[in-house]
């Protein structure tokens, strides 16, 4: 790798990720942060090379759809870790104000549209988003995050199929981490290749290596580029592997310790140290820099989360309903 | 003149995409069909199909877009065939567009309007003739209207629009060739119950197709002498309550008549505001007309049977005045 201010990017992304999710699980243990919670340690090349791929500045704005394993996405979107680690910790300070969780971040200012629990839940929406801008002349691309057990679902086919028929400007981010929690992709599809399913509604395709950030974003900016330009739908399978257990209760009884230790070996992230110290792209330095700016953004979100505040009791049925607007 | 509940419909979605370009009518066969029940008949011509636009039959889909639209700056109808096919797109409508203002902190508000008919007696059997309205009062985060007459089959559809949040519209297919005279058609509200007919031995408290054969019974008992008064409901959530409790205190007997099945009804609810705000202005109990608890046969005497009906909705007033009866 060549661009060093590229590669100072993809490290610090999937390195500020890494850590953030491994604090949450060390605040898990100590019952600051509760509900569930679902880390993507493994995969985080995904969306650190993919998300950069999309505009994010005041003239065009891409939408965000995400998963319930979406804390990357909303770091990586530009929401403050402080925010983020607010809303798991329960307080109001958080961006969600607390009503939310770990599964449930949102931002609207980012045109991030969350952290959906329900497993596809999102494709139709990122489908009608598009939707929207594709009647108000906004060329804006949508990217829809999900695994691969949302590939089971309803709602994914009819999503592809509606997208494609009505020529949306949707990116389907397909995350192939190869479980659905955990039933393995060969135990639950008949056809496990993912992207063969999205080409059948005639969405054009590509599969790429989702432990290798630099496929990633490549691929990424491939797809962003085709939505942008033809306005219509465009798939990626990112073929990456979950290192942790689904949630914090999950025993793993489905999956052996070899196979996790044979994707352990593929880390996105020391595969990318290594490959940008080889050929020089960065300097130890550059790394030791990376690491001790993600431990000190990673300190002073703690502390503001530890510092929030919980939403008076009296605010309970707040943001059920909008409130009428004064007269 | 005479205008049909149908045309009320017609009309208002007509004029909903004439005054606003961010309105759009999405849904099964709304377009070329014209509607199931003929409600965007002619639409398609005026306002193009990106606007009347056809879907596949994909009910969880689009109406997941129809929210996703929403969010997305427009202003989108979508019309659900029939409530039993909604529940197909249950999980978007309740996991979705009703939790997604709370659970992003108040960031994101949904302003989506969902038609579906609803309800019984056409000899449907048991897959098309669901009331299943108290499902979806049951759900913060949402409103549910229904309107019961010609003037709110227009008049809801333009504040329904207007309103920032999910806003679900049940229309009864026994009401599509119902009519009424009427000069203009104009916006009403969807915050309120309505007193159809003023009274004041007793409140019968209803909404949607049962409102006809509510106002009929009504009629029937002014001839025996008992003066009813009815209340339309209108809007199921939120209920008005102070509508209902203001009728029963001052007739202080209640028939609640809800044609979807008895056990945790709309008529259930109801029962339990009244006995708890207004137990002690009761002279009786609270009496309930409701579906008898089974799947809707097909049989024209078994259907009729399990509908609350005229009849029972006046042997149910009857009920309350052993004196009179």
């Amino acid at each position: 790798m060549t661009d060093t201010k590229l590669a100072h990017e993809f490290l610090s992304d999937m390195v500020r990720v890494r850590r953030m999710e491994e604090k949450c699980a060390e605040l898990y243990s100590a019952a600051k942060i509760r509900g569930f919670l679902h880390l993507y340690v493994g995969e985080e090349a995904v969306a650190a090379g993919s998300l950069r791929a999309l505009a994010d500045d005041p003239t065009c704005r891409d939408a965000v759809v995400a998963t319930y394993r979406e804390h990357a996405h909303a770091l990586l979107r530009g929401i403050p870790m402080t925010s983020i680690m607010a809303e798991m910790f329960g307080k109001q300070e958080g961006c969600s104000r607390g009503r939310g969780g770990s599964m449930h971040l949102f931002d609207a200012s980012k045109r991030f549209y969350g952290g959906n629990a329900i497993v596809a839940g999102g494709l139709p929406l990122a489908v009608g988003i598009a939707l929207a801008d594709a009647m108000l002349r906004q060329k804006r691309v949508t990217a829809c995050y999900f695994g691969d057990g949302a590939v089971a679902e309803g709602a994914f086919h009819e999503s592809l199929n509606m997208a494609a028929l009505w020529k949306l400007p949707v990116l389907f981010c397909c995350e192939n981490n190869l479980y659905a929690m955990g039933t393995a992709l060969e135990r639950a599809q008949s056809q496990t290749d993912l992207a063969a399913k999205a080409a059948s509604y005639r969405v054009p395709t590509l599969a790429v290596d989702g432990m290798d950030v630099e496929a990633c974003h490549t691929a990424a900016q491939q797809g962003v580029d085709h939505v942008r330009d033809t306005g219509g739908p465009f798939f990626i399978e990112f073929r990456t592997y979950r290192f942790r257990a689904h949630s914090m209760f999950d025993p793993e009884l489905y999956r052996d310790k070899d196979e996790v230790e044979r994707w352990r070996e593929r880390d996105p992230i020391r595969s990318f140290t290594e490959r940008c110290l080889g050929d020089g792209t960065l300097t130890e330095t550059d790394v030791s820099q990376i690491e001790d700016a993600a431990a000190a953004e990673i300190e002073a979100a703690v502390a503001f989360a530890e510092a929030g505040t919980w939403e008076d009791v009296e605010d309970l049925d707040r943001d059920v309903l909008t409130p009428e607007p004064a007269r | 003149m005479k205008t049909t509940y149908r045309t009320a419909v017609h009309d208002a979605l007509r004029d909903a995409l004439r005054a606003d370009p961010r309105v759009l009518l999405m849904g099964e066969d709304v377009g070329r069909y014209g509607g199931t029940y003929a409600a965007s008949k002619g639409l398609l011509d005026e306002f193009g199909p990106d606007r009347v636009r056809d879907t596949p039959l994909s009910e969880l889909g689009f109406v997941g877009i129809g929210i996703g639209a929403a969010l997305g700056g427009l202003r989108p109808i979508v019309e659900v065939m029939t409530v039993n096919f909604s529940l197909l797109a249950l999980d978007q409508i309740v996991n979705t567009a009703a939790a997604l203002r709370h659970m992003s902190g108040g960031q994101f508000s949904v302003p989506l309007v969902v038609r579906m008919a609803t309800g019984a007696g056409r000899q449907l059997a048991a897959q098309h003739s669901h009331s299943l309205e108290p499902w979806y009062a049951h759900i913060p985060g949402i409103k549910v209207v229904a309107p019961a007459t010609v003037e709110d089959a227009y008049g809801m559809l333009g504040p329904a629009l207007a309103d920032p949040d999910p806003v679900v519209i049940f229309e009864h297919v026994q009401l599509y060739n119902t009519s009424a005279d009427i000069e203009t058609l104009a916006p009403t509200d969807i915050c309120s119950a309505a007193v159809r007919r003023g009274g004041t031995d007793v409140t019968v408290v209803t909404y949607g197709g049962s409102l006809p054969k509510a106002l009929d019974a009504a009629n029937e008992l002014s001839l025996a002498g008992i003066d009813c008064e009815v209340v339309d409901l209108r809007v199921l959530r939120p209920l008005d309550d102070d509508t209902i409790l203001e009728s029963v205190r001052k007739t202080h007997r209640v028939v609640v008549v809800d044609e979807a099945w008895r056990t945790g009804s709309l008529a259930a609810e109801i029962t339990a505001r009244v006995a708890e705000a207004a137990f002690y202005d009761l002279d009786a109990p609270v009496a309930r007309v409701c579906s008898a608890e089974v799947p809707m046969p097909y049989a024209k005497h078994l259907e009729e049977a399990a509908l609350p009906q005229t009849a029972k909705i006046v042997a149910a007033v009857q009920g309350l005045f052993g004196d009179r009866s």
